[in-house]
């Protein structure tokens, strides 16, 4: 007959079997995510970040934007009305870390890119009450003040890849970009050409409105204006997402 | 009675017990500070300043961690190796070990404060640490994990006591969670950047495994065993059922690690993950009650302690706020609950109501009844415990009760359509409605600051007073030796 005092008079016995009894749930829940495919839609559009993004999305997360702002939109009929279609797994596949987020002190970005113009984010993001009078979201001056660091945007895309996002260093994984995602993607994924395709973009869109700056608020908006944009889902059936469910 | 002068055992190292101990005290002056502020933010947001290093944004995460990791880390350093030793009646194998987890643990929290403020987080809740302090904070953990299983080892009772179940539960968890939720590719070896293992679906997943586990193991089974051990002393009687403790323990354990995908309810990922959480969340609410009942009703009996002893007092209701937050959480995991709920104000009010109602409270409790003894005196001032009690129980009723207005509020208008089914209000008309809410928990988190001020005066005046007794009986000693 087992007694409870086998238990707790053995110290390892113990340890052991604590760590049997916290090891059951975190494996039942997490580890079938890394095997079924089936978890991620197959969508087409999806791409990993261009530099310029990357190092706006690099901000954001600097600036604790998570805090406030989800980037997850629920399948409910207000958010839909609110926010647009709701979330795909799909569309954060090249997030790491994911900002979903837990909390809406101010609403929901997962679709944000596009719906403003970038003066408006410029101007919005510098003093957001200055259009929004009633916004409790703090001013953030300094982006248009700093230049960009972008040095080291290869060695950041660089680690990017070591974790699994599609950027290309060698020829054949440019070619299998061009494969997946066209030719004009597979340009902006390549590590080696990191820097000017980071430059170029900034030139051709100019979101701070500042010619000829390059400023923190220049990759910030690019990354704001392209969220939540890449699927057309015009071209889906609602049916099928809930397959992925 | 708090006043009781206990026997000084020279053999325990008492000495890595008081300065986690004070730590836990400063950290916790200086969390709450930063929340009473960035909560002052979302009121009135001039106070942001324009200024980087302050705004709400990069502060959250100091307030978290510094009431969490700072003052609830520090609590629990003290308290379990105040608990290990004189349950196992065994010393710490090595006082520069322990020594080594204090200086680690406050220089990593500190450093993390520092390096949010300048913009360096993983972005991911209550993982915010970049790669390096996480580097640090590891180290340290196997450490401690190593401290308290040799003591454990080295015991001179063939039992192990309850509380170290729960205290080496904590330990085995928080190494678990820290060490799989961290893992992050950094940019350069010499930079602080760094990005995360796993993504989108699977990061969120990993995330919430370790964000809610670390509310189930740092916030909760820790403090159980704090529970377990000062509870039963402060009343002077048995904890009220040994069966139910083993009940208690291996379903919280058990239980708790299935549960986080609550936080991703409507989320991108599989259903079935989210209704396997929903389950379990409430299969939870026995284990907690479970183990509620048996703190409180420990105290069957000598119910009339509560009308002489205010450290009782914080125990009991810290006991029932850990009652009561543990039946809205799994009402909160119900999904239908959860559409309402998630991404307002309750869930914020949720959270204080377990960490200032049941973590602080039975953190205080612990505090006011270990300190005299570790430096062999009585408390300053016991009337003083009871302001401090009234002004933290007001700060938190004041502050739940608003974030249950702003966040059931919020979540209602947000949900609203009007004659023509368009949406009835725009989000920013739910910003507008949670002024003044966001004012009443600002206040009370103000009520809960001032009593945790009340509390460091007071434990100052206890340690201060009882050095320069100390002072005074050596120097007679030695006056007395010299006379000789």
């Amino acid at each position: 007959m087992f007694k409870h005092e086998t238990i707790e008079t053995n110290s390892g016995l113990l340890i052991v079997l604590s760590l049997v009894a916290m090891g059951i749930g975190g494996l039942v829940e997490i580890v079938p995510l890394f095997h079924i495919n089936d978890t991620i839609e197959k969508v087409e559009g999806v791409r990993p970040y261009t530099p310029l993004e990357l190092r706006g999305r690099d901000i954001y997360q600097r600036e604790g934007c998570y805090v406030c702002h989800s980037q997850m939109i629920r399948p409910f009929r207000d958010e839909a009305l609110r926010y647009g279609h709701y979330s795909l797994a799909a569309e954060s596949q090249y997030d790491h870390p994911f900002q979903w987020g837990s909390k809406r002190t101010g609403p929901d970005l997962a679709r944000v890119g596009g719906k403003y113009s970038n003066e408006w984010h410029v101007q919005h993001l510098k003093a957001p009450r200055s259009v929004v009078p009633e916004s409790i979201m703090p001013n953030y001056p300094w982006l248009l003040e700093r230049s960009l660091q972008y040095a080291d945007i290869a060695d950041r895309m660089r680690a990017l890849k070591k974790v699994g996002v599609p950027y290309s260093l060698t020829k054949e994984e440019y070619d299998a970009n061009v494969e997946k995602f066209g030719e004009d993607v597979a340009k902006d994924l390549d590590i080696n050409r990191a820097e000017e395709n980071l430059l170029a973009e900034a030139q051709k869109e100019n979101f701070d409105g500042i010619p000829g700056k390059l400023t923190e608020m220049d990759a910030l908006v690019a990354y704001l204006q392209m969220l939540g944009t890449l699927v057309d889902f015009n071209k889906y059936d609602e049916g099928y997402f809930v397959e992925f469910r | 009675m708090a006043g009781a002068v206990p026997v000084v055992h020279q053999e325990y190292n008492y000495d890595i017990v008081k300065k986690f101990a004070i730590a836990a005290i400063v950290w916790a002056v200086a969390g709450m500070g930063v929340g009473v502020y960035i909560a002052s933010e979302l009121a009135w947001p001039f106070l942001n300043f324009d200024l980087e290093y302050i705004t709400f944004g990069r502060l959250r995460p100091v307030h978290t961690s510094a009431v969490i990791f700072g003052f609830g880390g520090n609590a629990l350093f003290a308290t379990s190796y105040y608990v290990v030793q004189r349950t196992c009646q065994a010393r710490l194998p090595s006082d520069a070990a322990a020594n080594f987890t204090f200086w680690g643990w406050n220089i990593a929290i500190a450093l993390g404060g520092i390096s949010y403020m300048l913009g360096y987080s993983q972005g991911r809740e209550y993982a915010e640490p970049e790669w390096p302090i996480d580097l640090l904070i590891t180290v340290v953990w196997v450490t401690y994990f190593w401290l308290y299983a040799e003591t454990l080892r080295r015991r001179s009772q063939p039992h192990i006591y309850v509380a170290n179940w729960f205290y080496m539960g904590f330990i085995l968890a928080t190494a678990l969670l820290h060490i799989f939720n961290n893992l992050t590719m950094p940019v350069s070896l010499t930079g602080m950047k760094s990005y995360s293992l796993f993504s989108g679906a699977q990061d969120a997943m990993t995330q919430w495994w370790y964000g809610h586990n670390a509310v189930g193991f740092f916030l909760t089974a820790a403090f159980l065993g704090m529970m377990y051990y000062f509870v039963p002393k402060q009343a002077g009687r048995p904890i009220y059922s040994y069966r139910l403790s083993i009940v208690h323990f291996w379903a919280l354990v058990f239980l708790y690690m299935w549960v986080g995908t609550h936080h991703l309810h409507w989320t991108a990922i599989p259903d079935w993950t989210s209704t396997l959480a929903a389950t379990f969340s409430i299969v939870l609410l026995m284990p907690s009650w479970g183990g509620m009942i048996n703190g409180v009703m420990t105290l069957s009996g000598a119910w009339d302690k509560l009308r002489s002893d205010p450290i009782m007092l914080f125990m009991i209701t810290a006991l029932s706020f850990y009652g009561m937050s543990t039946f809205e959480g799994p009402m909160m995991a119900l999904k239908s609950v959860n559409a309402l709920s998630h991404y307002t104000d309750w869930t914020v009010g949720h959270v204080h109501s377990g960490a200032l109602g049941w973590v602080a409270l039975i953190s205080f409790a612990s505090l006011y009844h270990m300190i005299p003894r570790l430096w062999n005196t009585t408390l300053y001032s016991l009337r003083l415990v009871y302001v401090h009690f009234f002004l933290a129980t007001i700060g938190i009723v004041l502050y739940i009760v608003a974030m249950w207005v702003s966040g059931i509020g919020q979540g209602l208008m947000l949900r609203a359509f009007d004659d023509y089914g368009n949406l009835a209000y725009t989000f920013v008309e739910s910003v507008v409605f949670m002024h003044w809410p966001l004012v009443t928990r600002a206040l009370g988190g103000a009520f809960f600051l001032t009593g945790m001020l009340i509390m460091a005066f007071n434990i100052y005046k206890t340690v201060s007073l009882a050095r320069r007794a100390e002072a005074k009986a050596s120097a007679a000693e030695a006056a007395g030796l010299a006379q000789a």
